[in-house]
């Protein structure tokens, strides 16, 4: 099959494409700014929506209400802008509507940088609005995986009524990478709860108030108990060389790649290092994790950020096995800093 | 025997929660009338705030969504894209749409998008206990505007419906009250106005109705009629600002 | 030679120096090696330069990133300043020489300089200045052969009137040129 080259961004949008999505709704913001750009010009051709909104709050809004329609529709933005999105994000929650949510992160707090990040990783995996809420996440590492993942979220996201994430660092955004060329998806499911006009049958309301006491906690039981069956199913990660590995190095996203070459290479030099790549960030993989640490001594959360997902792997491990943390913010750490990070912990430790 | 009151189709049978005197369930009901006159309560899709009117998803007999603090016309922008030939309106009051959802209503009017606003302008925040709004008159007393709204302070009251009216994507804006028998008439007209525009597809269209919080302005029900009358139409004029026609 | 390549390409803004990485990448795909590349963006940007690495390689590509590139193309001198310590031991390092101002520091690298300003003069194309060293930068290493990468370049220019696709050409092949006789 013929291999072509495109930008992660691109491949995003064309994936999302692909899985049918006909409404892009999104505020322009660097590194994310592409995939709207393409949406705006792929969409009108194929008879779907693009909507350039005011804000991202009312970009969200707008996702709030086609997903409504039972349409299959997503928006794109950057760290700053998915801090505006949160209300909408908590709303689309509860009300259950599947759509797609993509952060091509970038540092912050505040207006930070547009240098690649990993820090939304709480606001992303804890919820990130107001009340008890989950959105599954997802974390490429290539331009592949942003077509792929961007098809598998649409197909998650009707599956359980959710939202899904797509979380990937500003660098996915940009890189060009070759990209096999997906079929595109033909079969949907039917959305008898959609707000589209009532012919023929009763009025369908999509709300989210609960005023009474009964209803608001059965309501947020029933939400939980989908949480529970998504993490049943749906947590995923990649394991390379952790069979025997003492040193077990944790990281999501592009971070994976550039520590799979450290693993490698520590491997040369006879430290047996393995990697867990996480590509669910919620439901958080932590069997995997736990399965990981057969043989660790130790593991080293690698993270471009100031160490978030770290608490997720010692929550995985409950003290079983101590875990490091090396991460920059600013700059994505590159393979030869890690192997020599690695390298000095396996000499602390004599492994 | 002859008919002379029947619950509009487009309500369903249940009980609303305003107070005695409340314009809400009034103007629910005009746009309801509107709905069964013109047929077309099955393809209707309603949005309604935060506010008062929070629960009119129960109300109306038609598709509903309830939308977050302000962000209704974002929503119905979406749907009305996505299924261009159903009927939108979004129901909002003045702390809803003047306040946290300016934005929202002024790039769905600047980008004439094809639904229908019902805005009711009571004065002030009334489902939290009668704060100041936007649209609070200069001098008005509120809970925020203990010593009555000053100009130094708080600025002026926000005139929407002149506002919206500037905008080019605009097609019909009109400011009516409810608070004596011909303005509920020109009301209702206006409405029907409104959703024609929007069936023809000619822009964005909106309806500005003064309404009585008479449990937030502490007056009896008549006495609040009298006040929309004697307060808030000399600062906001009634009438129609645009009126686009067909091409 | 090696498995997997990297070489960093760096200079100015206007210097086409992300098109030339595109294109190298784009060449090696359809030559059927596994690639990457990957802008400067984020601070890196500022000050007008800009700069991309090329992964070329016989396998996947684990990391698209590394601190040290084994080769760096370098169009101008605020880019040598900028990347010479980081180029590999006994790596390669091409010069613009018409840009750059200095000799390298290290003297454990293969440094092939090129004044590739004065070609493209010579060739009566300025905007070409990229496929120039591009063009010599391939005949030197061999990392996808000449004569293939020729093939794909109307590939590559799809859309592009034939007239673009012939000065292009002619300015690879001028770099080729220069590589075979100097180099
Ligand atoms: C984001 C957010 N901020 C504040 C509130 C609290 N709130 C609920 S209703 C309301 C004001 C409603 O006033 P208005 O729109 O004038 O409608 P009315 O109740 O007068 O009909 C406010 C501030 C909220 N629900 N959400
Ligand atoms: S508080 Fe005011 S606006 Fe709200 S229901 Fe009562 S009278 Fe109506």
């Amino acid at each position: 099959m013929e291999r072509v080259l495109m930008k992660g961004n691109e491949a995003l949008a064309e994936g999302a494409i692909l899985a049918g999505c006909r409404g892009f709704f999104g505020y322009p913001i660097t590194p994310s700014s592409e995939i709207a750009e393409y949406m705006a010009r792929k969409m009108p051709k194929i008879g779907g929506v693009f909507v350039q909104a005011e804000s991202e709050l009312a970009a969200i809004n707008m996702v709030y209400g086609g997903a409504s329609t039972g349409a299959r529709v997503m928006t794109a933005s950057s760290s700053p802008g998915l801090s505006l999105k949160q209300e909408g994000i908590s709303f689309i929650s509860e009300a259950e509507l599947p759509c797609l949510i993509v952060n091509v992160s970038r540092g912050g707090p505040g207006l930070g940088g547009i240098q690649p990040a990993q820090s939304d990783y709480f606001q992303a995996t804890r919820g990130g609005g107001h009340g008890d809420y989950h959105t599954i996440v997802l974390a490429p590492s290539g331009s592949q995986e942003m077509m792929d993942f961007a098809m598998e979220a649409f197909e998650l996201a009707d599956k359980y009524r959710i939202p899904v994430m797509i979380m990937a660092e500003g660098t996915l955004g940009n890189i060009m990478e070759p990209i096999l060329m997906r079929e595109p998806v033909t079969k949907f499911s039917e959305k008898p709860w959609a707000t589209t006009g009532c012919r023929g049958r009763k009025p369908n309301i999509v709300n989210t108030l609960h005023l009474g006491n009964e209803e608001l906690e059965s309501r947020n039981h029933q939400l939980f108990n989908k949480y529970q069956i998504i993490k049943e199913n749906e947590k995923r990660a990649d394991a390379f060389l952790v069979e025997d590995a003492e040193i077990v190095v944790v990281a999501f996203g592009i971070m994976s790649r550039i520590v799979k070459k450290a693993v490698i290479e520590a491997r040369k030099k006879g430290v047996k290092a393995g990697l867990v790549r996480p590509v669910t960030l919620w439901p958080f993989p932590d069997e995997h994790i736990r399965t990981a640490a057969k043989n660790a001594r130790l593991f080293l959360s690698v993270e471009i950020s100031m160490g978030q997902m770290i608490q997720d792997i010692q929550l995985a491990l409950a003290g079983r096995v101590p875990v490091e943390f090396y991460g920059r913010i600013g700059f994505t750490p590159n393979p030869e800093e890690i192997l020599q990070e690695i390298m000095r912990l396996a000499e602390r430790e004599g492994l | 025997m002859k008919k002379v009151f029947q619950k509009p189709e487009s309500l369903t049978d249940a009980k609303n929660h305003y107070c005695p005197g409340c314009s809400h369930g009034l103007i629910h009901r005009l746009i309801a009338e509107c709905m069964d006159e013109m047929n077309i309560r099955e393809k209707t899709i309603g949005i309604c705030p935060v506010g008062c009117s929070v629960l009119a998803y129960d109300y109306f007999n038609c598709d509903m969504l309830e939308a977050a603090h302000g962000r209704a016309p974002a929503i119905a922008t979406a749907i009305k894209r996505l299924l261009p030939d159903r009927f939108l309106f979004t129901y909002q009051g003045d702390g809803d749409l003047a306040s946290i959802g300016m934005a929202e209503i002024v790039h769905a009017s600047a980008r004439g998008e094809k639904i229908t606003v019902i805005f009711v302008n009571n004065t002030l925040y009334g489902m939290t206990g009668g704060q100041m709004a936007p649209t609070t008159l200069l001098g008005q007393v509120t809970t925020t505007s203990p010593y009555g709204r000053k100009a130094e302070n708080e600025g002026y009251p926000m005139k929407m419906a002149e506002l919206l009216s500037s905008n080019e994507g605009s097609a019909y804006i009109c400011r009516t009250a409810v608070n004596n028998p011909a303005n509920i008439n020109r009301t209702k007209r206006a409405i029907k106005k409104a959703f024609q525009v929007q069936e023809k597809g000619l822009g964005f269209s909106m309806v500005e109705i003064l309404s009585a919080c008479p449990t937030n302005w502490g007056l009896n029900p008549l006495d609040a009629m009298k006040w929309i009358e004697d307060n808030m139409v000399p600062y906001y004029p009634l009438g129609e600002f645009k009126v686009k026609e067909e091409q | 030679m090696d498995r997997e390549q990297q070489v960093l390409f760096a200079g100015f803004g206007g210097q086409g120096v992300l098109s030339m990485g595109q294109f190298l990448t784009h060449i090696a795909m359809n030559a059927g090696k596994e690639v990457s590349w990957v802008p400067s963006y984020g601070a890196e940007m500022r000050g007008g330069t800009a700069n991309c690495l090329v992964t070329i390689s016989e396998e996947e590509i684990s990391s698209p990133l590394t601190e040290n590139p084994m080769a760096a193309v370098i169009m101008n001198r605020p880019s040598l300043d900028k990347f010479e310590s980081r180029i590999k031991p006994n790596g390669t390092l091409v010069i613009n020489s018409s840009m750059v101002d200095r000799v390298p520091e290290r003297d454990d690298l293969n440094v092939l300089r090129m004044p590739v300003n004065q070609i493209a003069a010579e060739i009566g194309n300025l905007r070409g200045a990229n496929m120039i060293i591009l063009g010599a930068y391939l005949q030197k290493t061999g990392i996808v052969e000449v004569e293939e990468a020729l093939e794909y370049l109307g590939v590559v220019f799809k859309g592009k009137s034939e007239s673009i696709i012939e000065q292009n050409k002619a300015a690879f092949l001028a770099g080729v040129e220069y590589a075979r006789n100097e180099w």
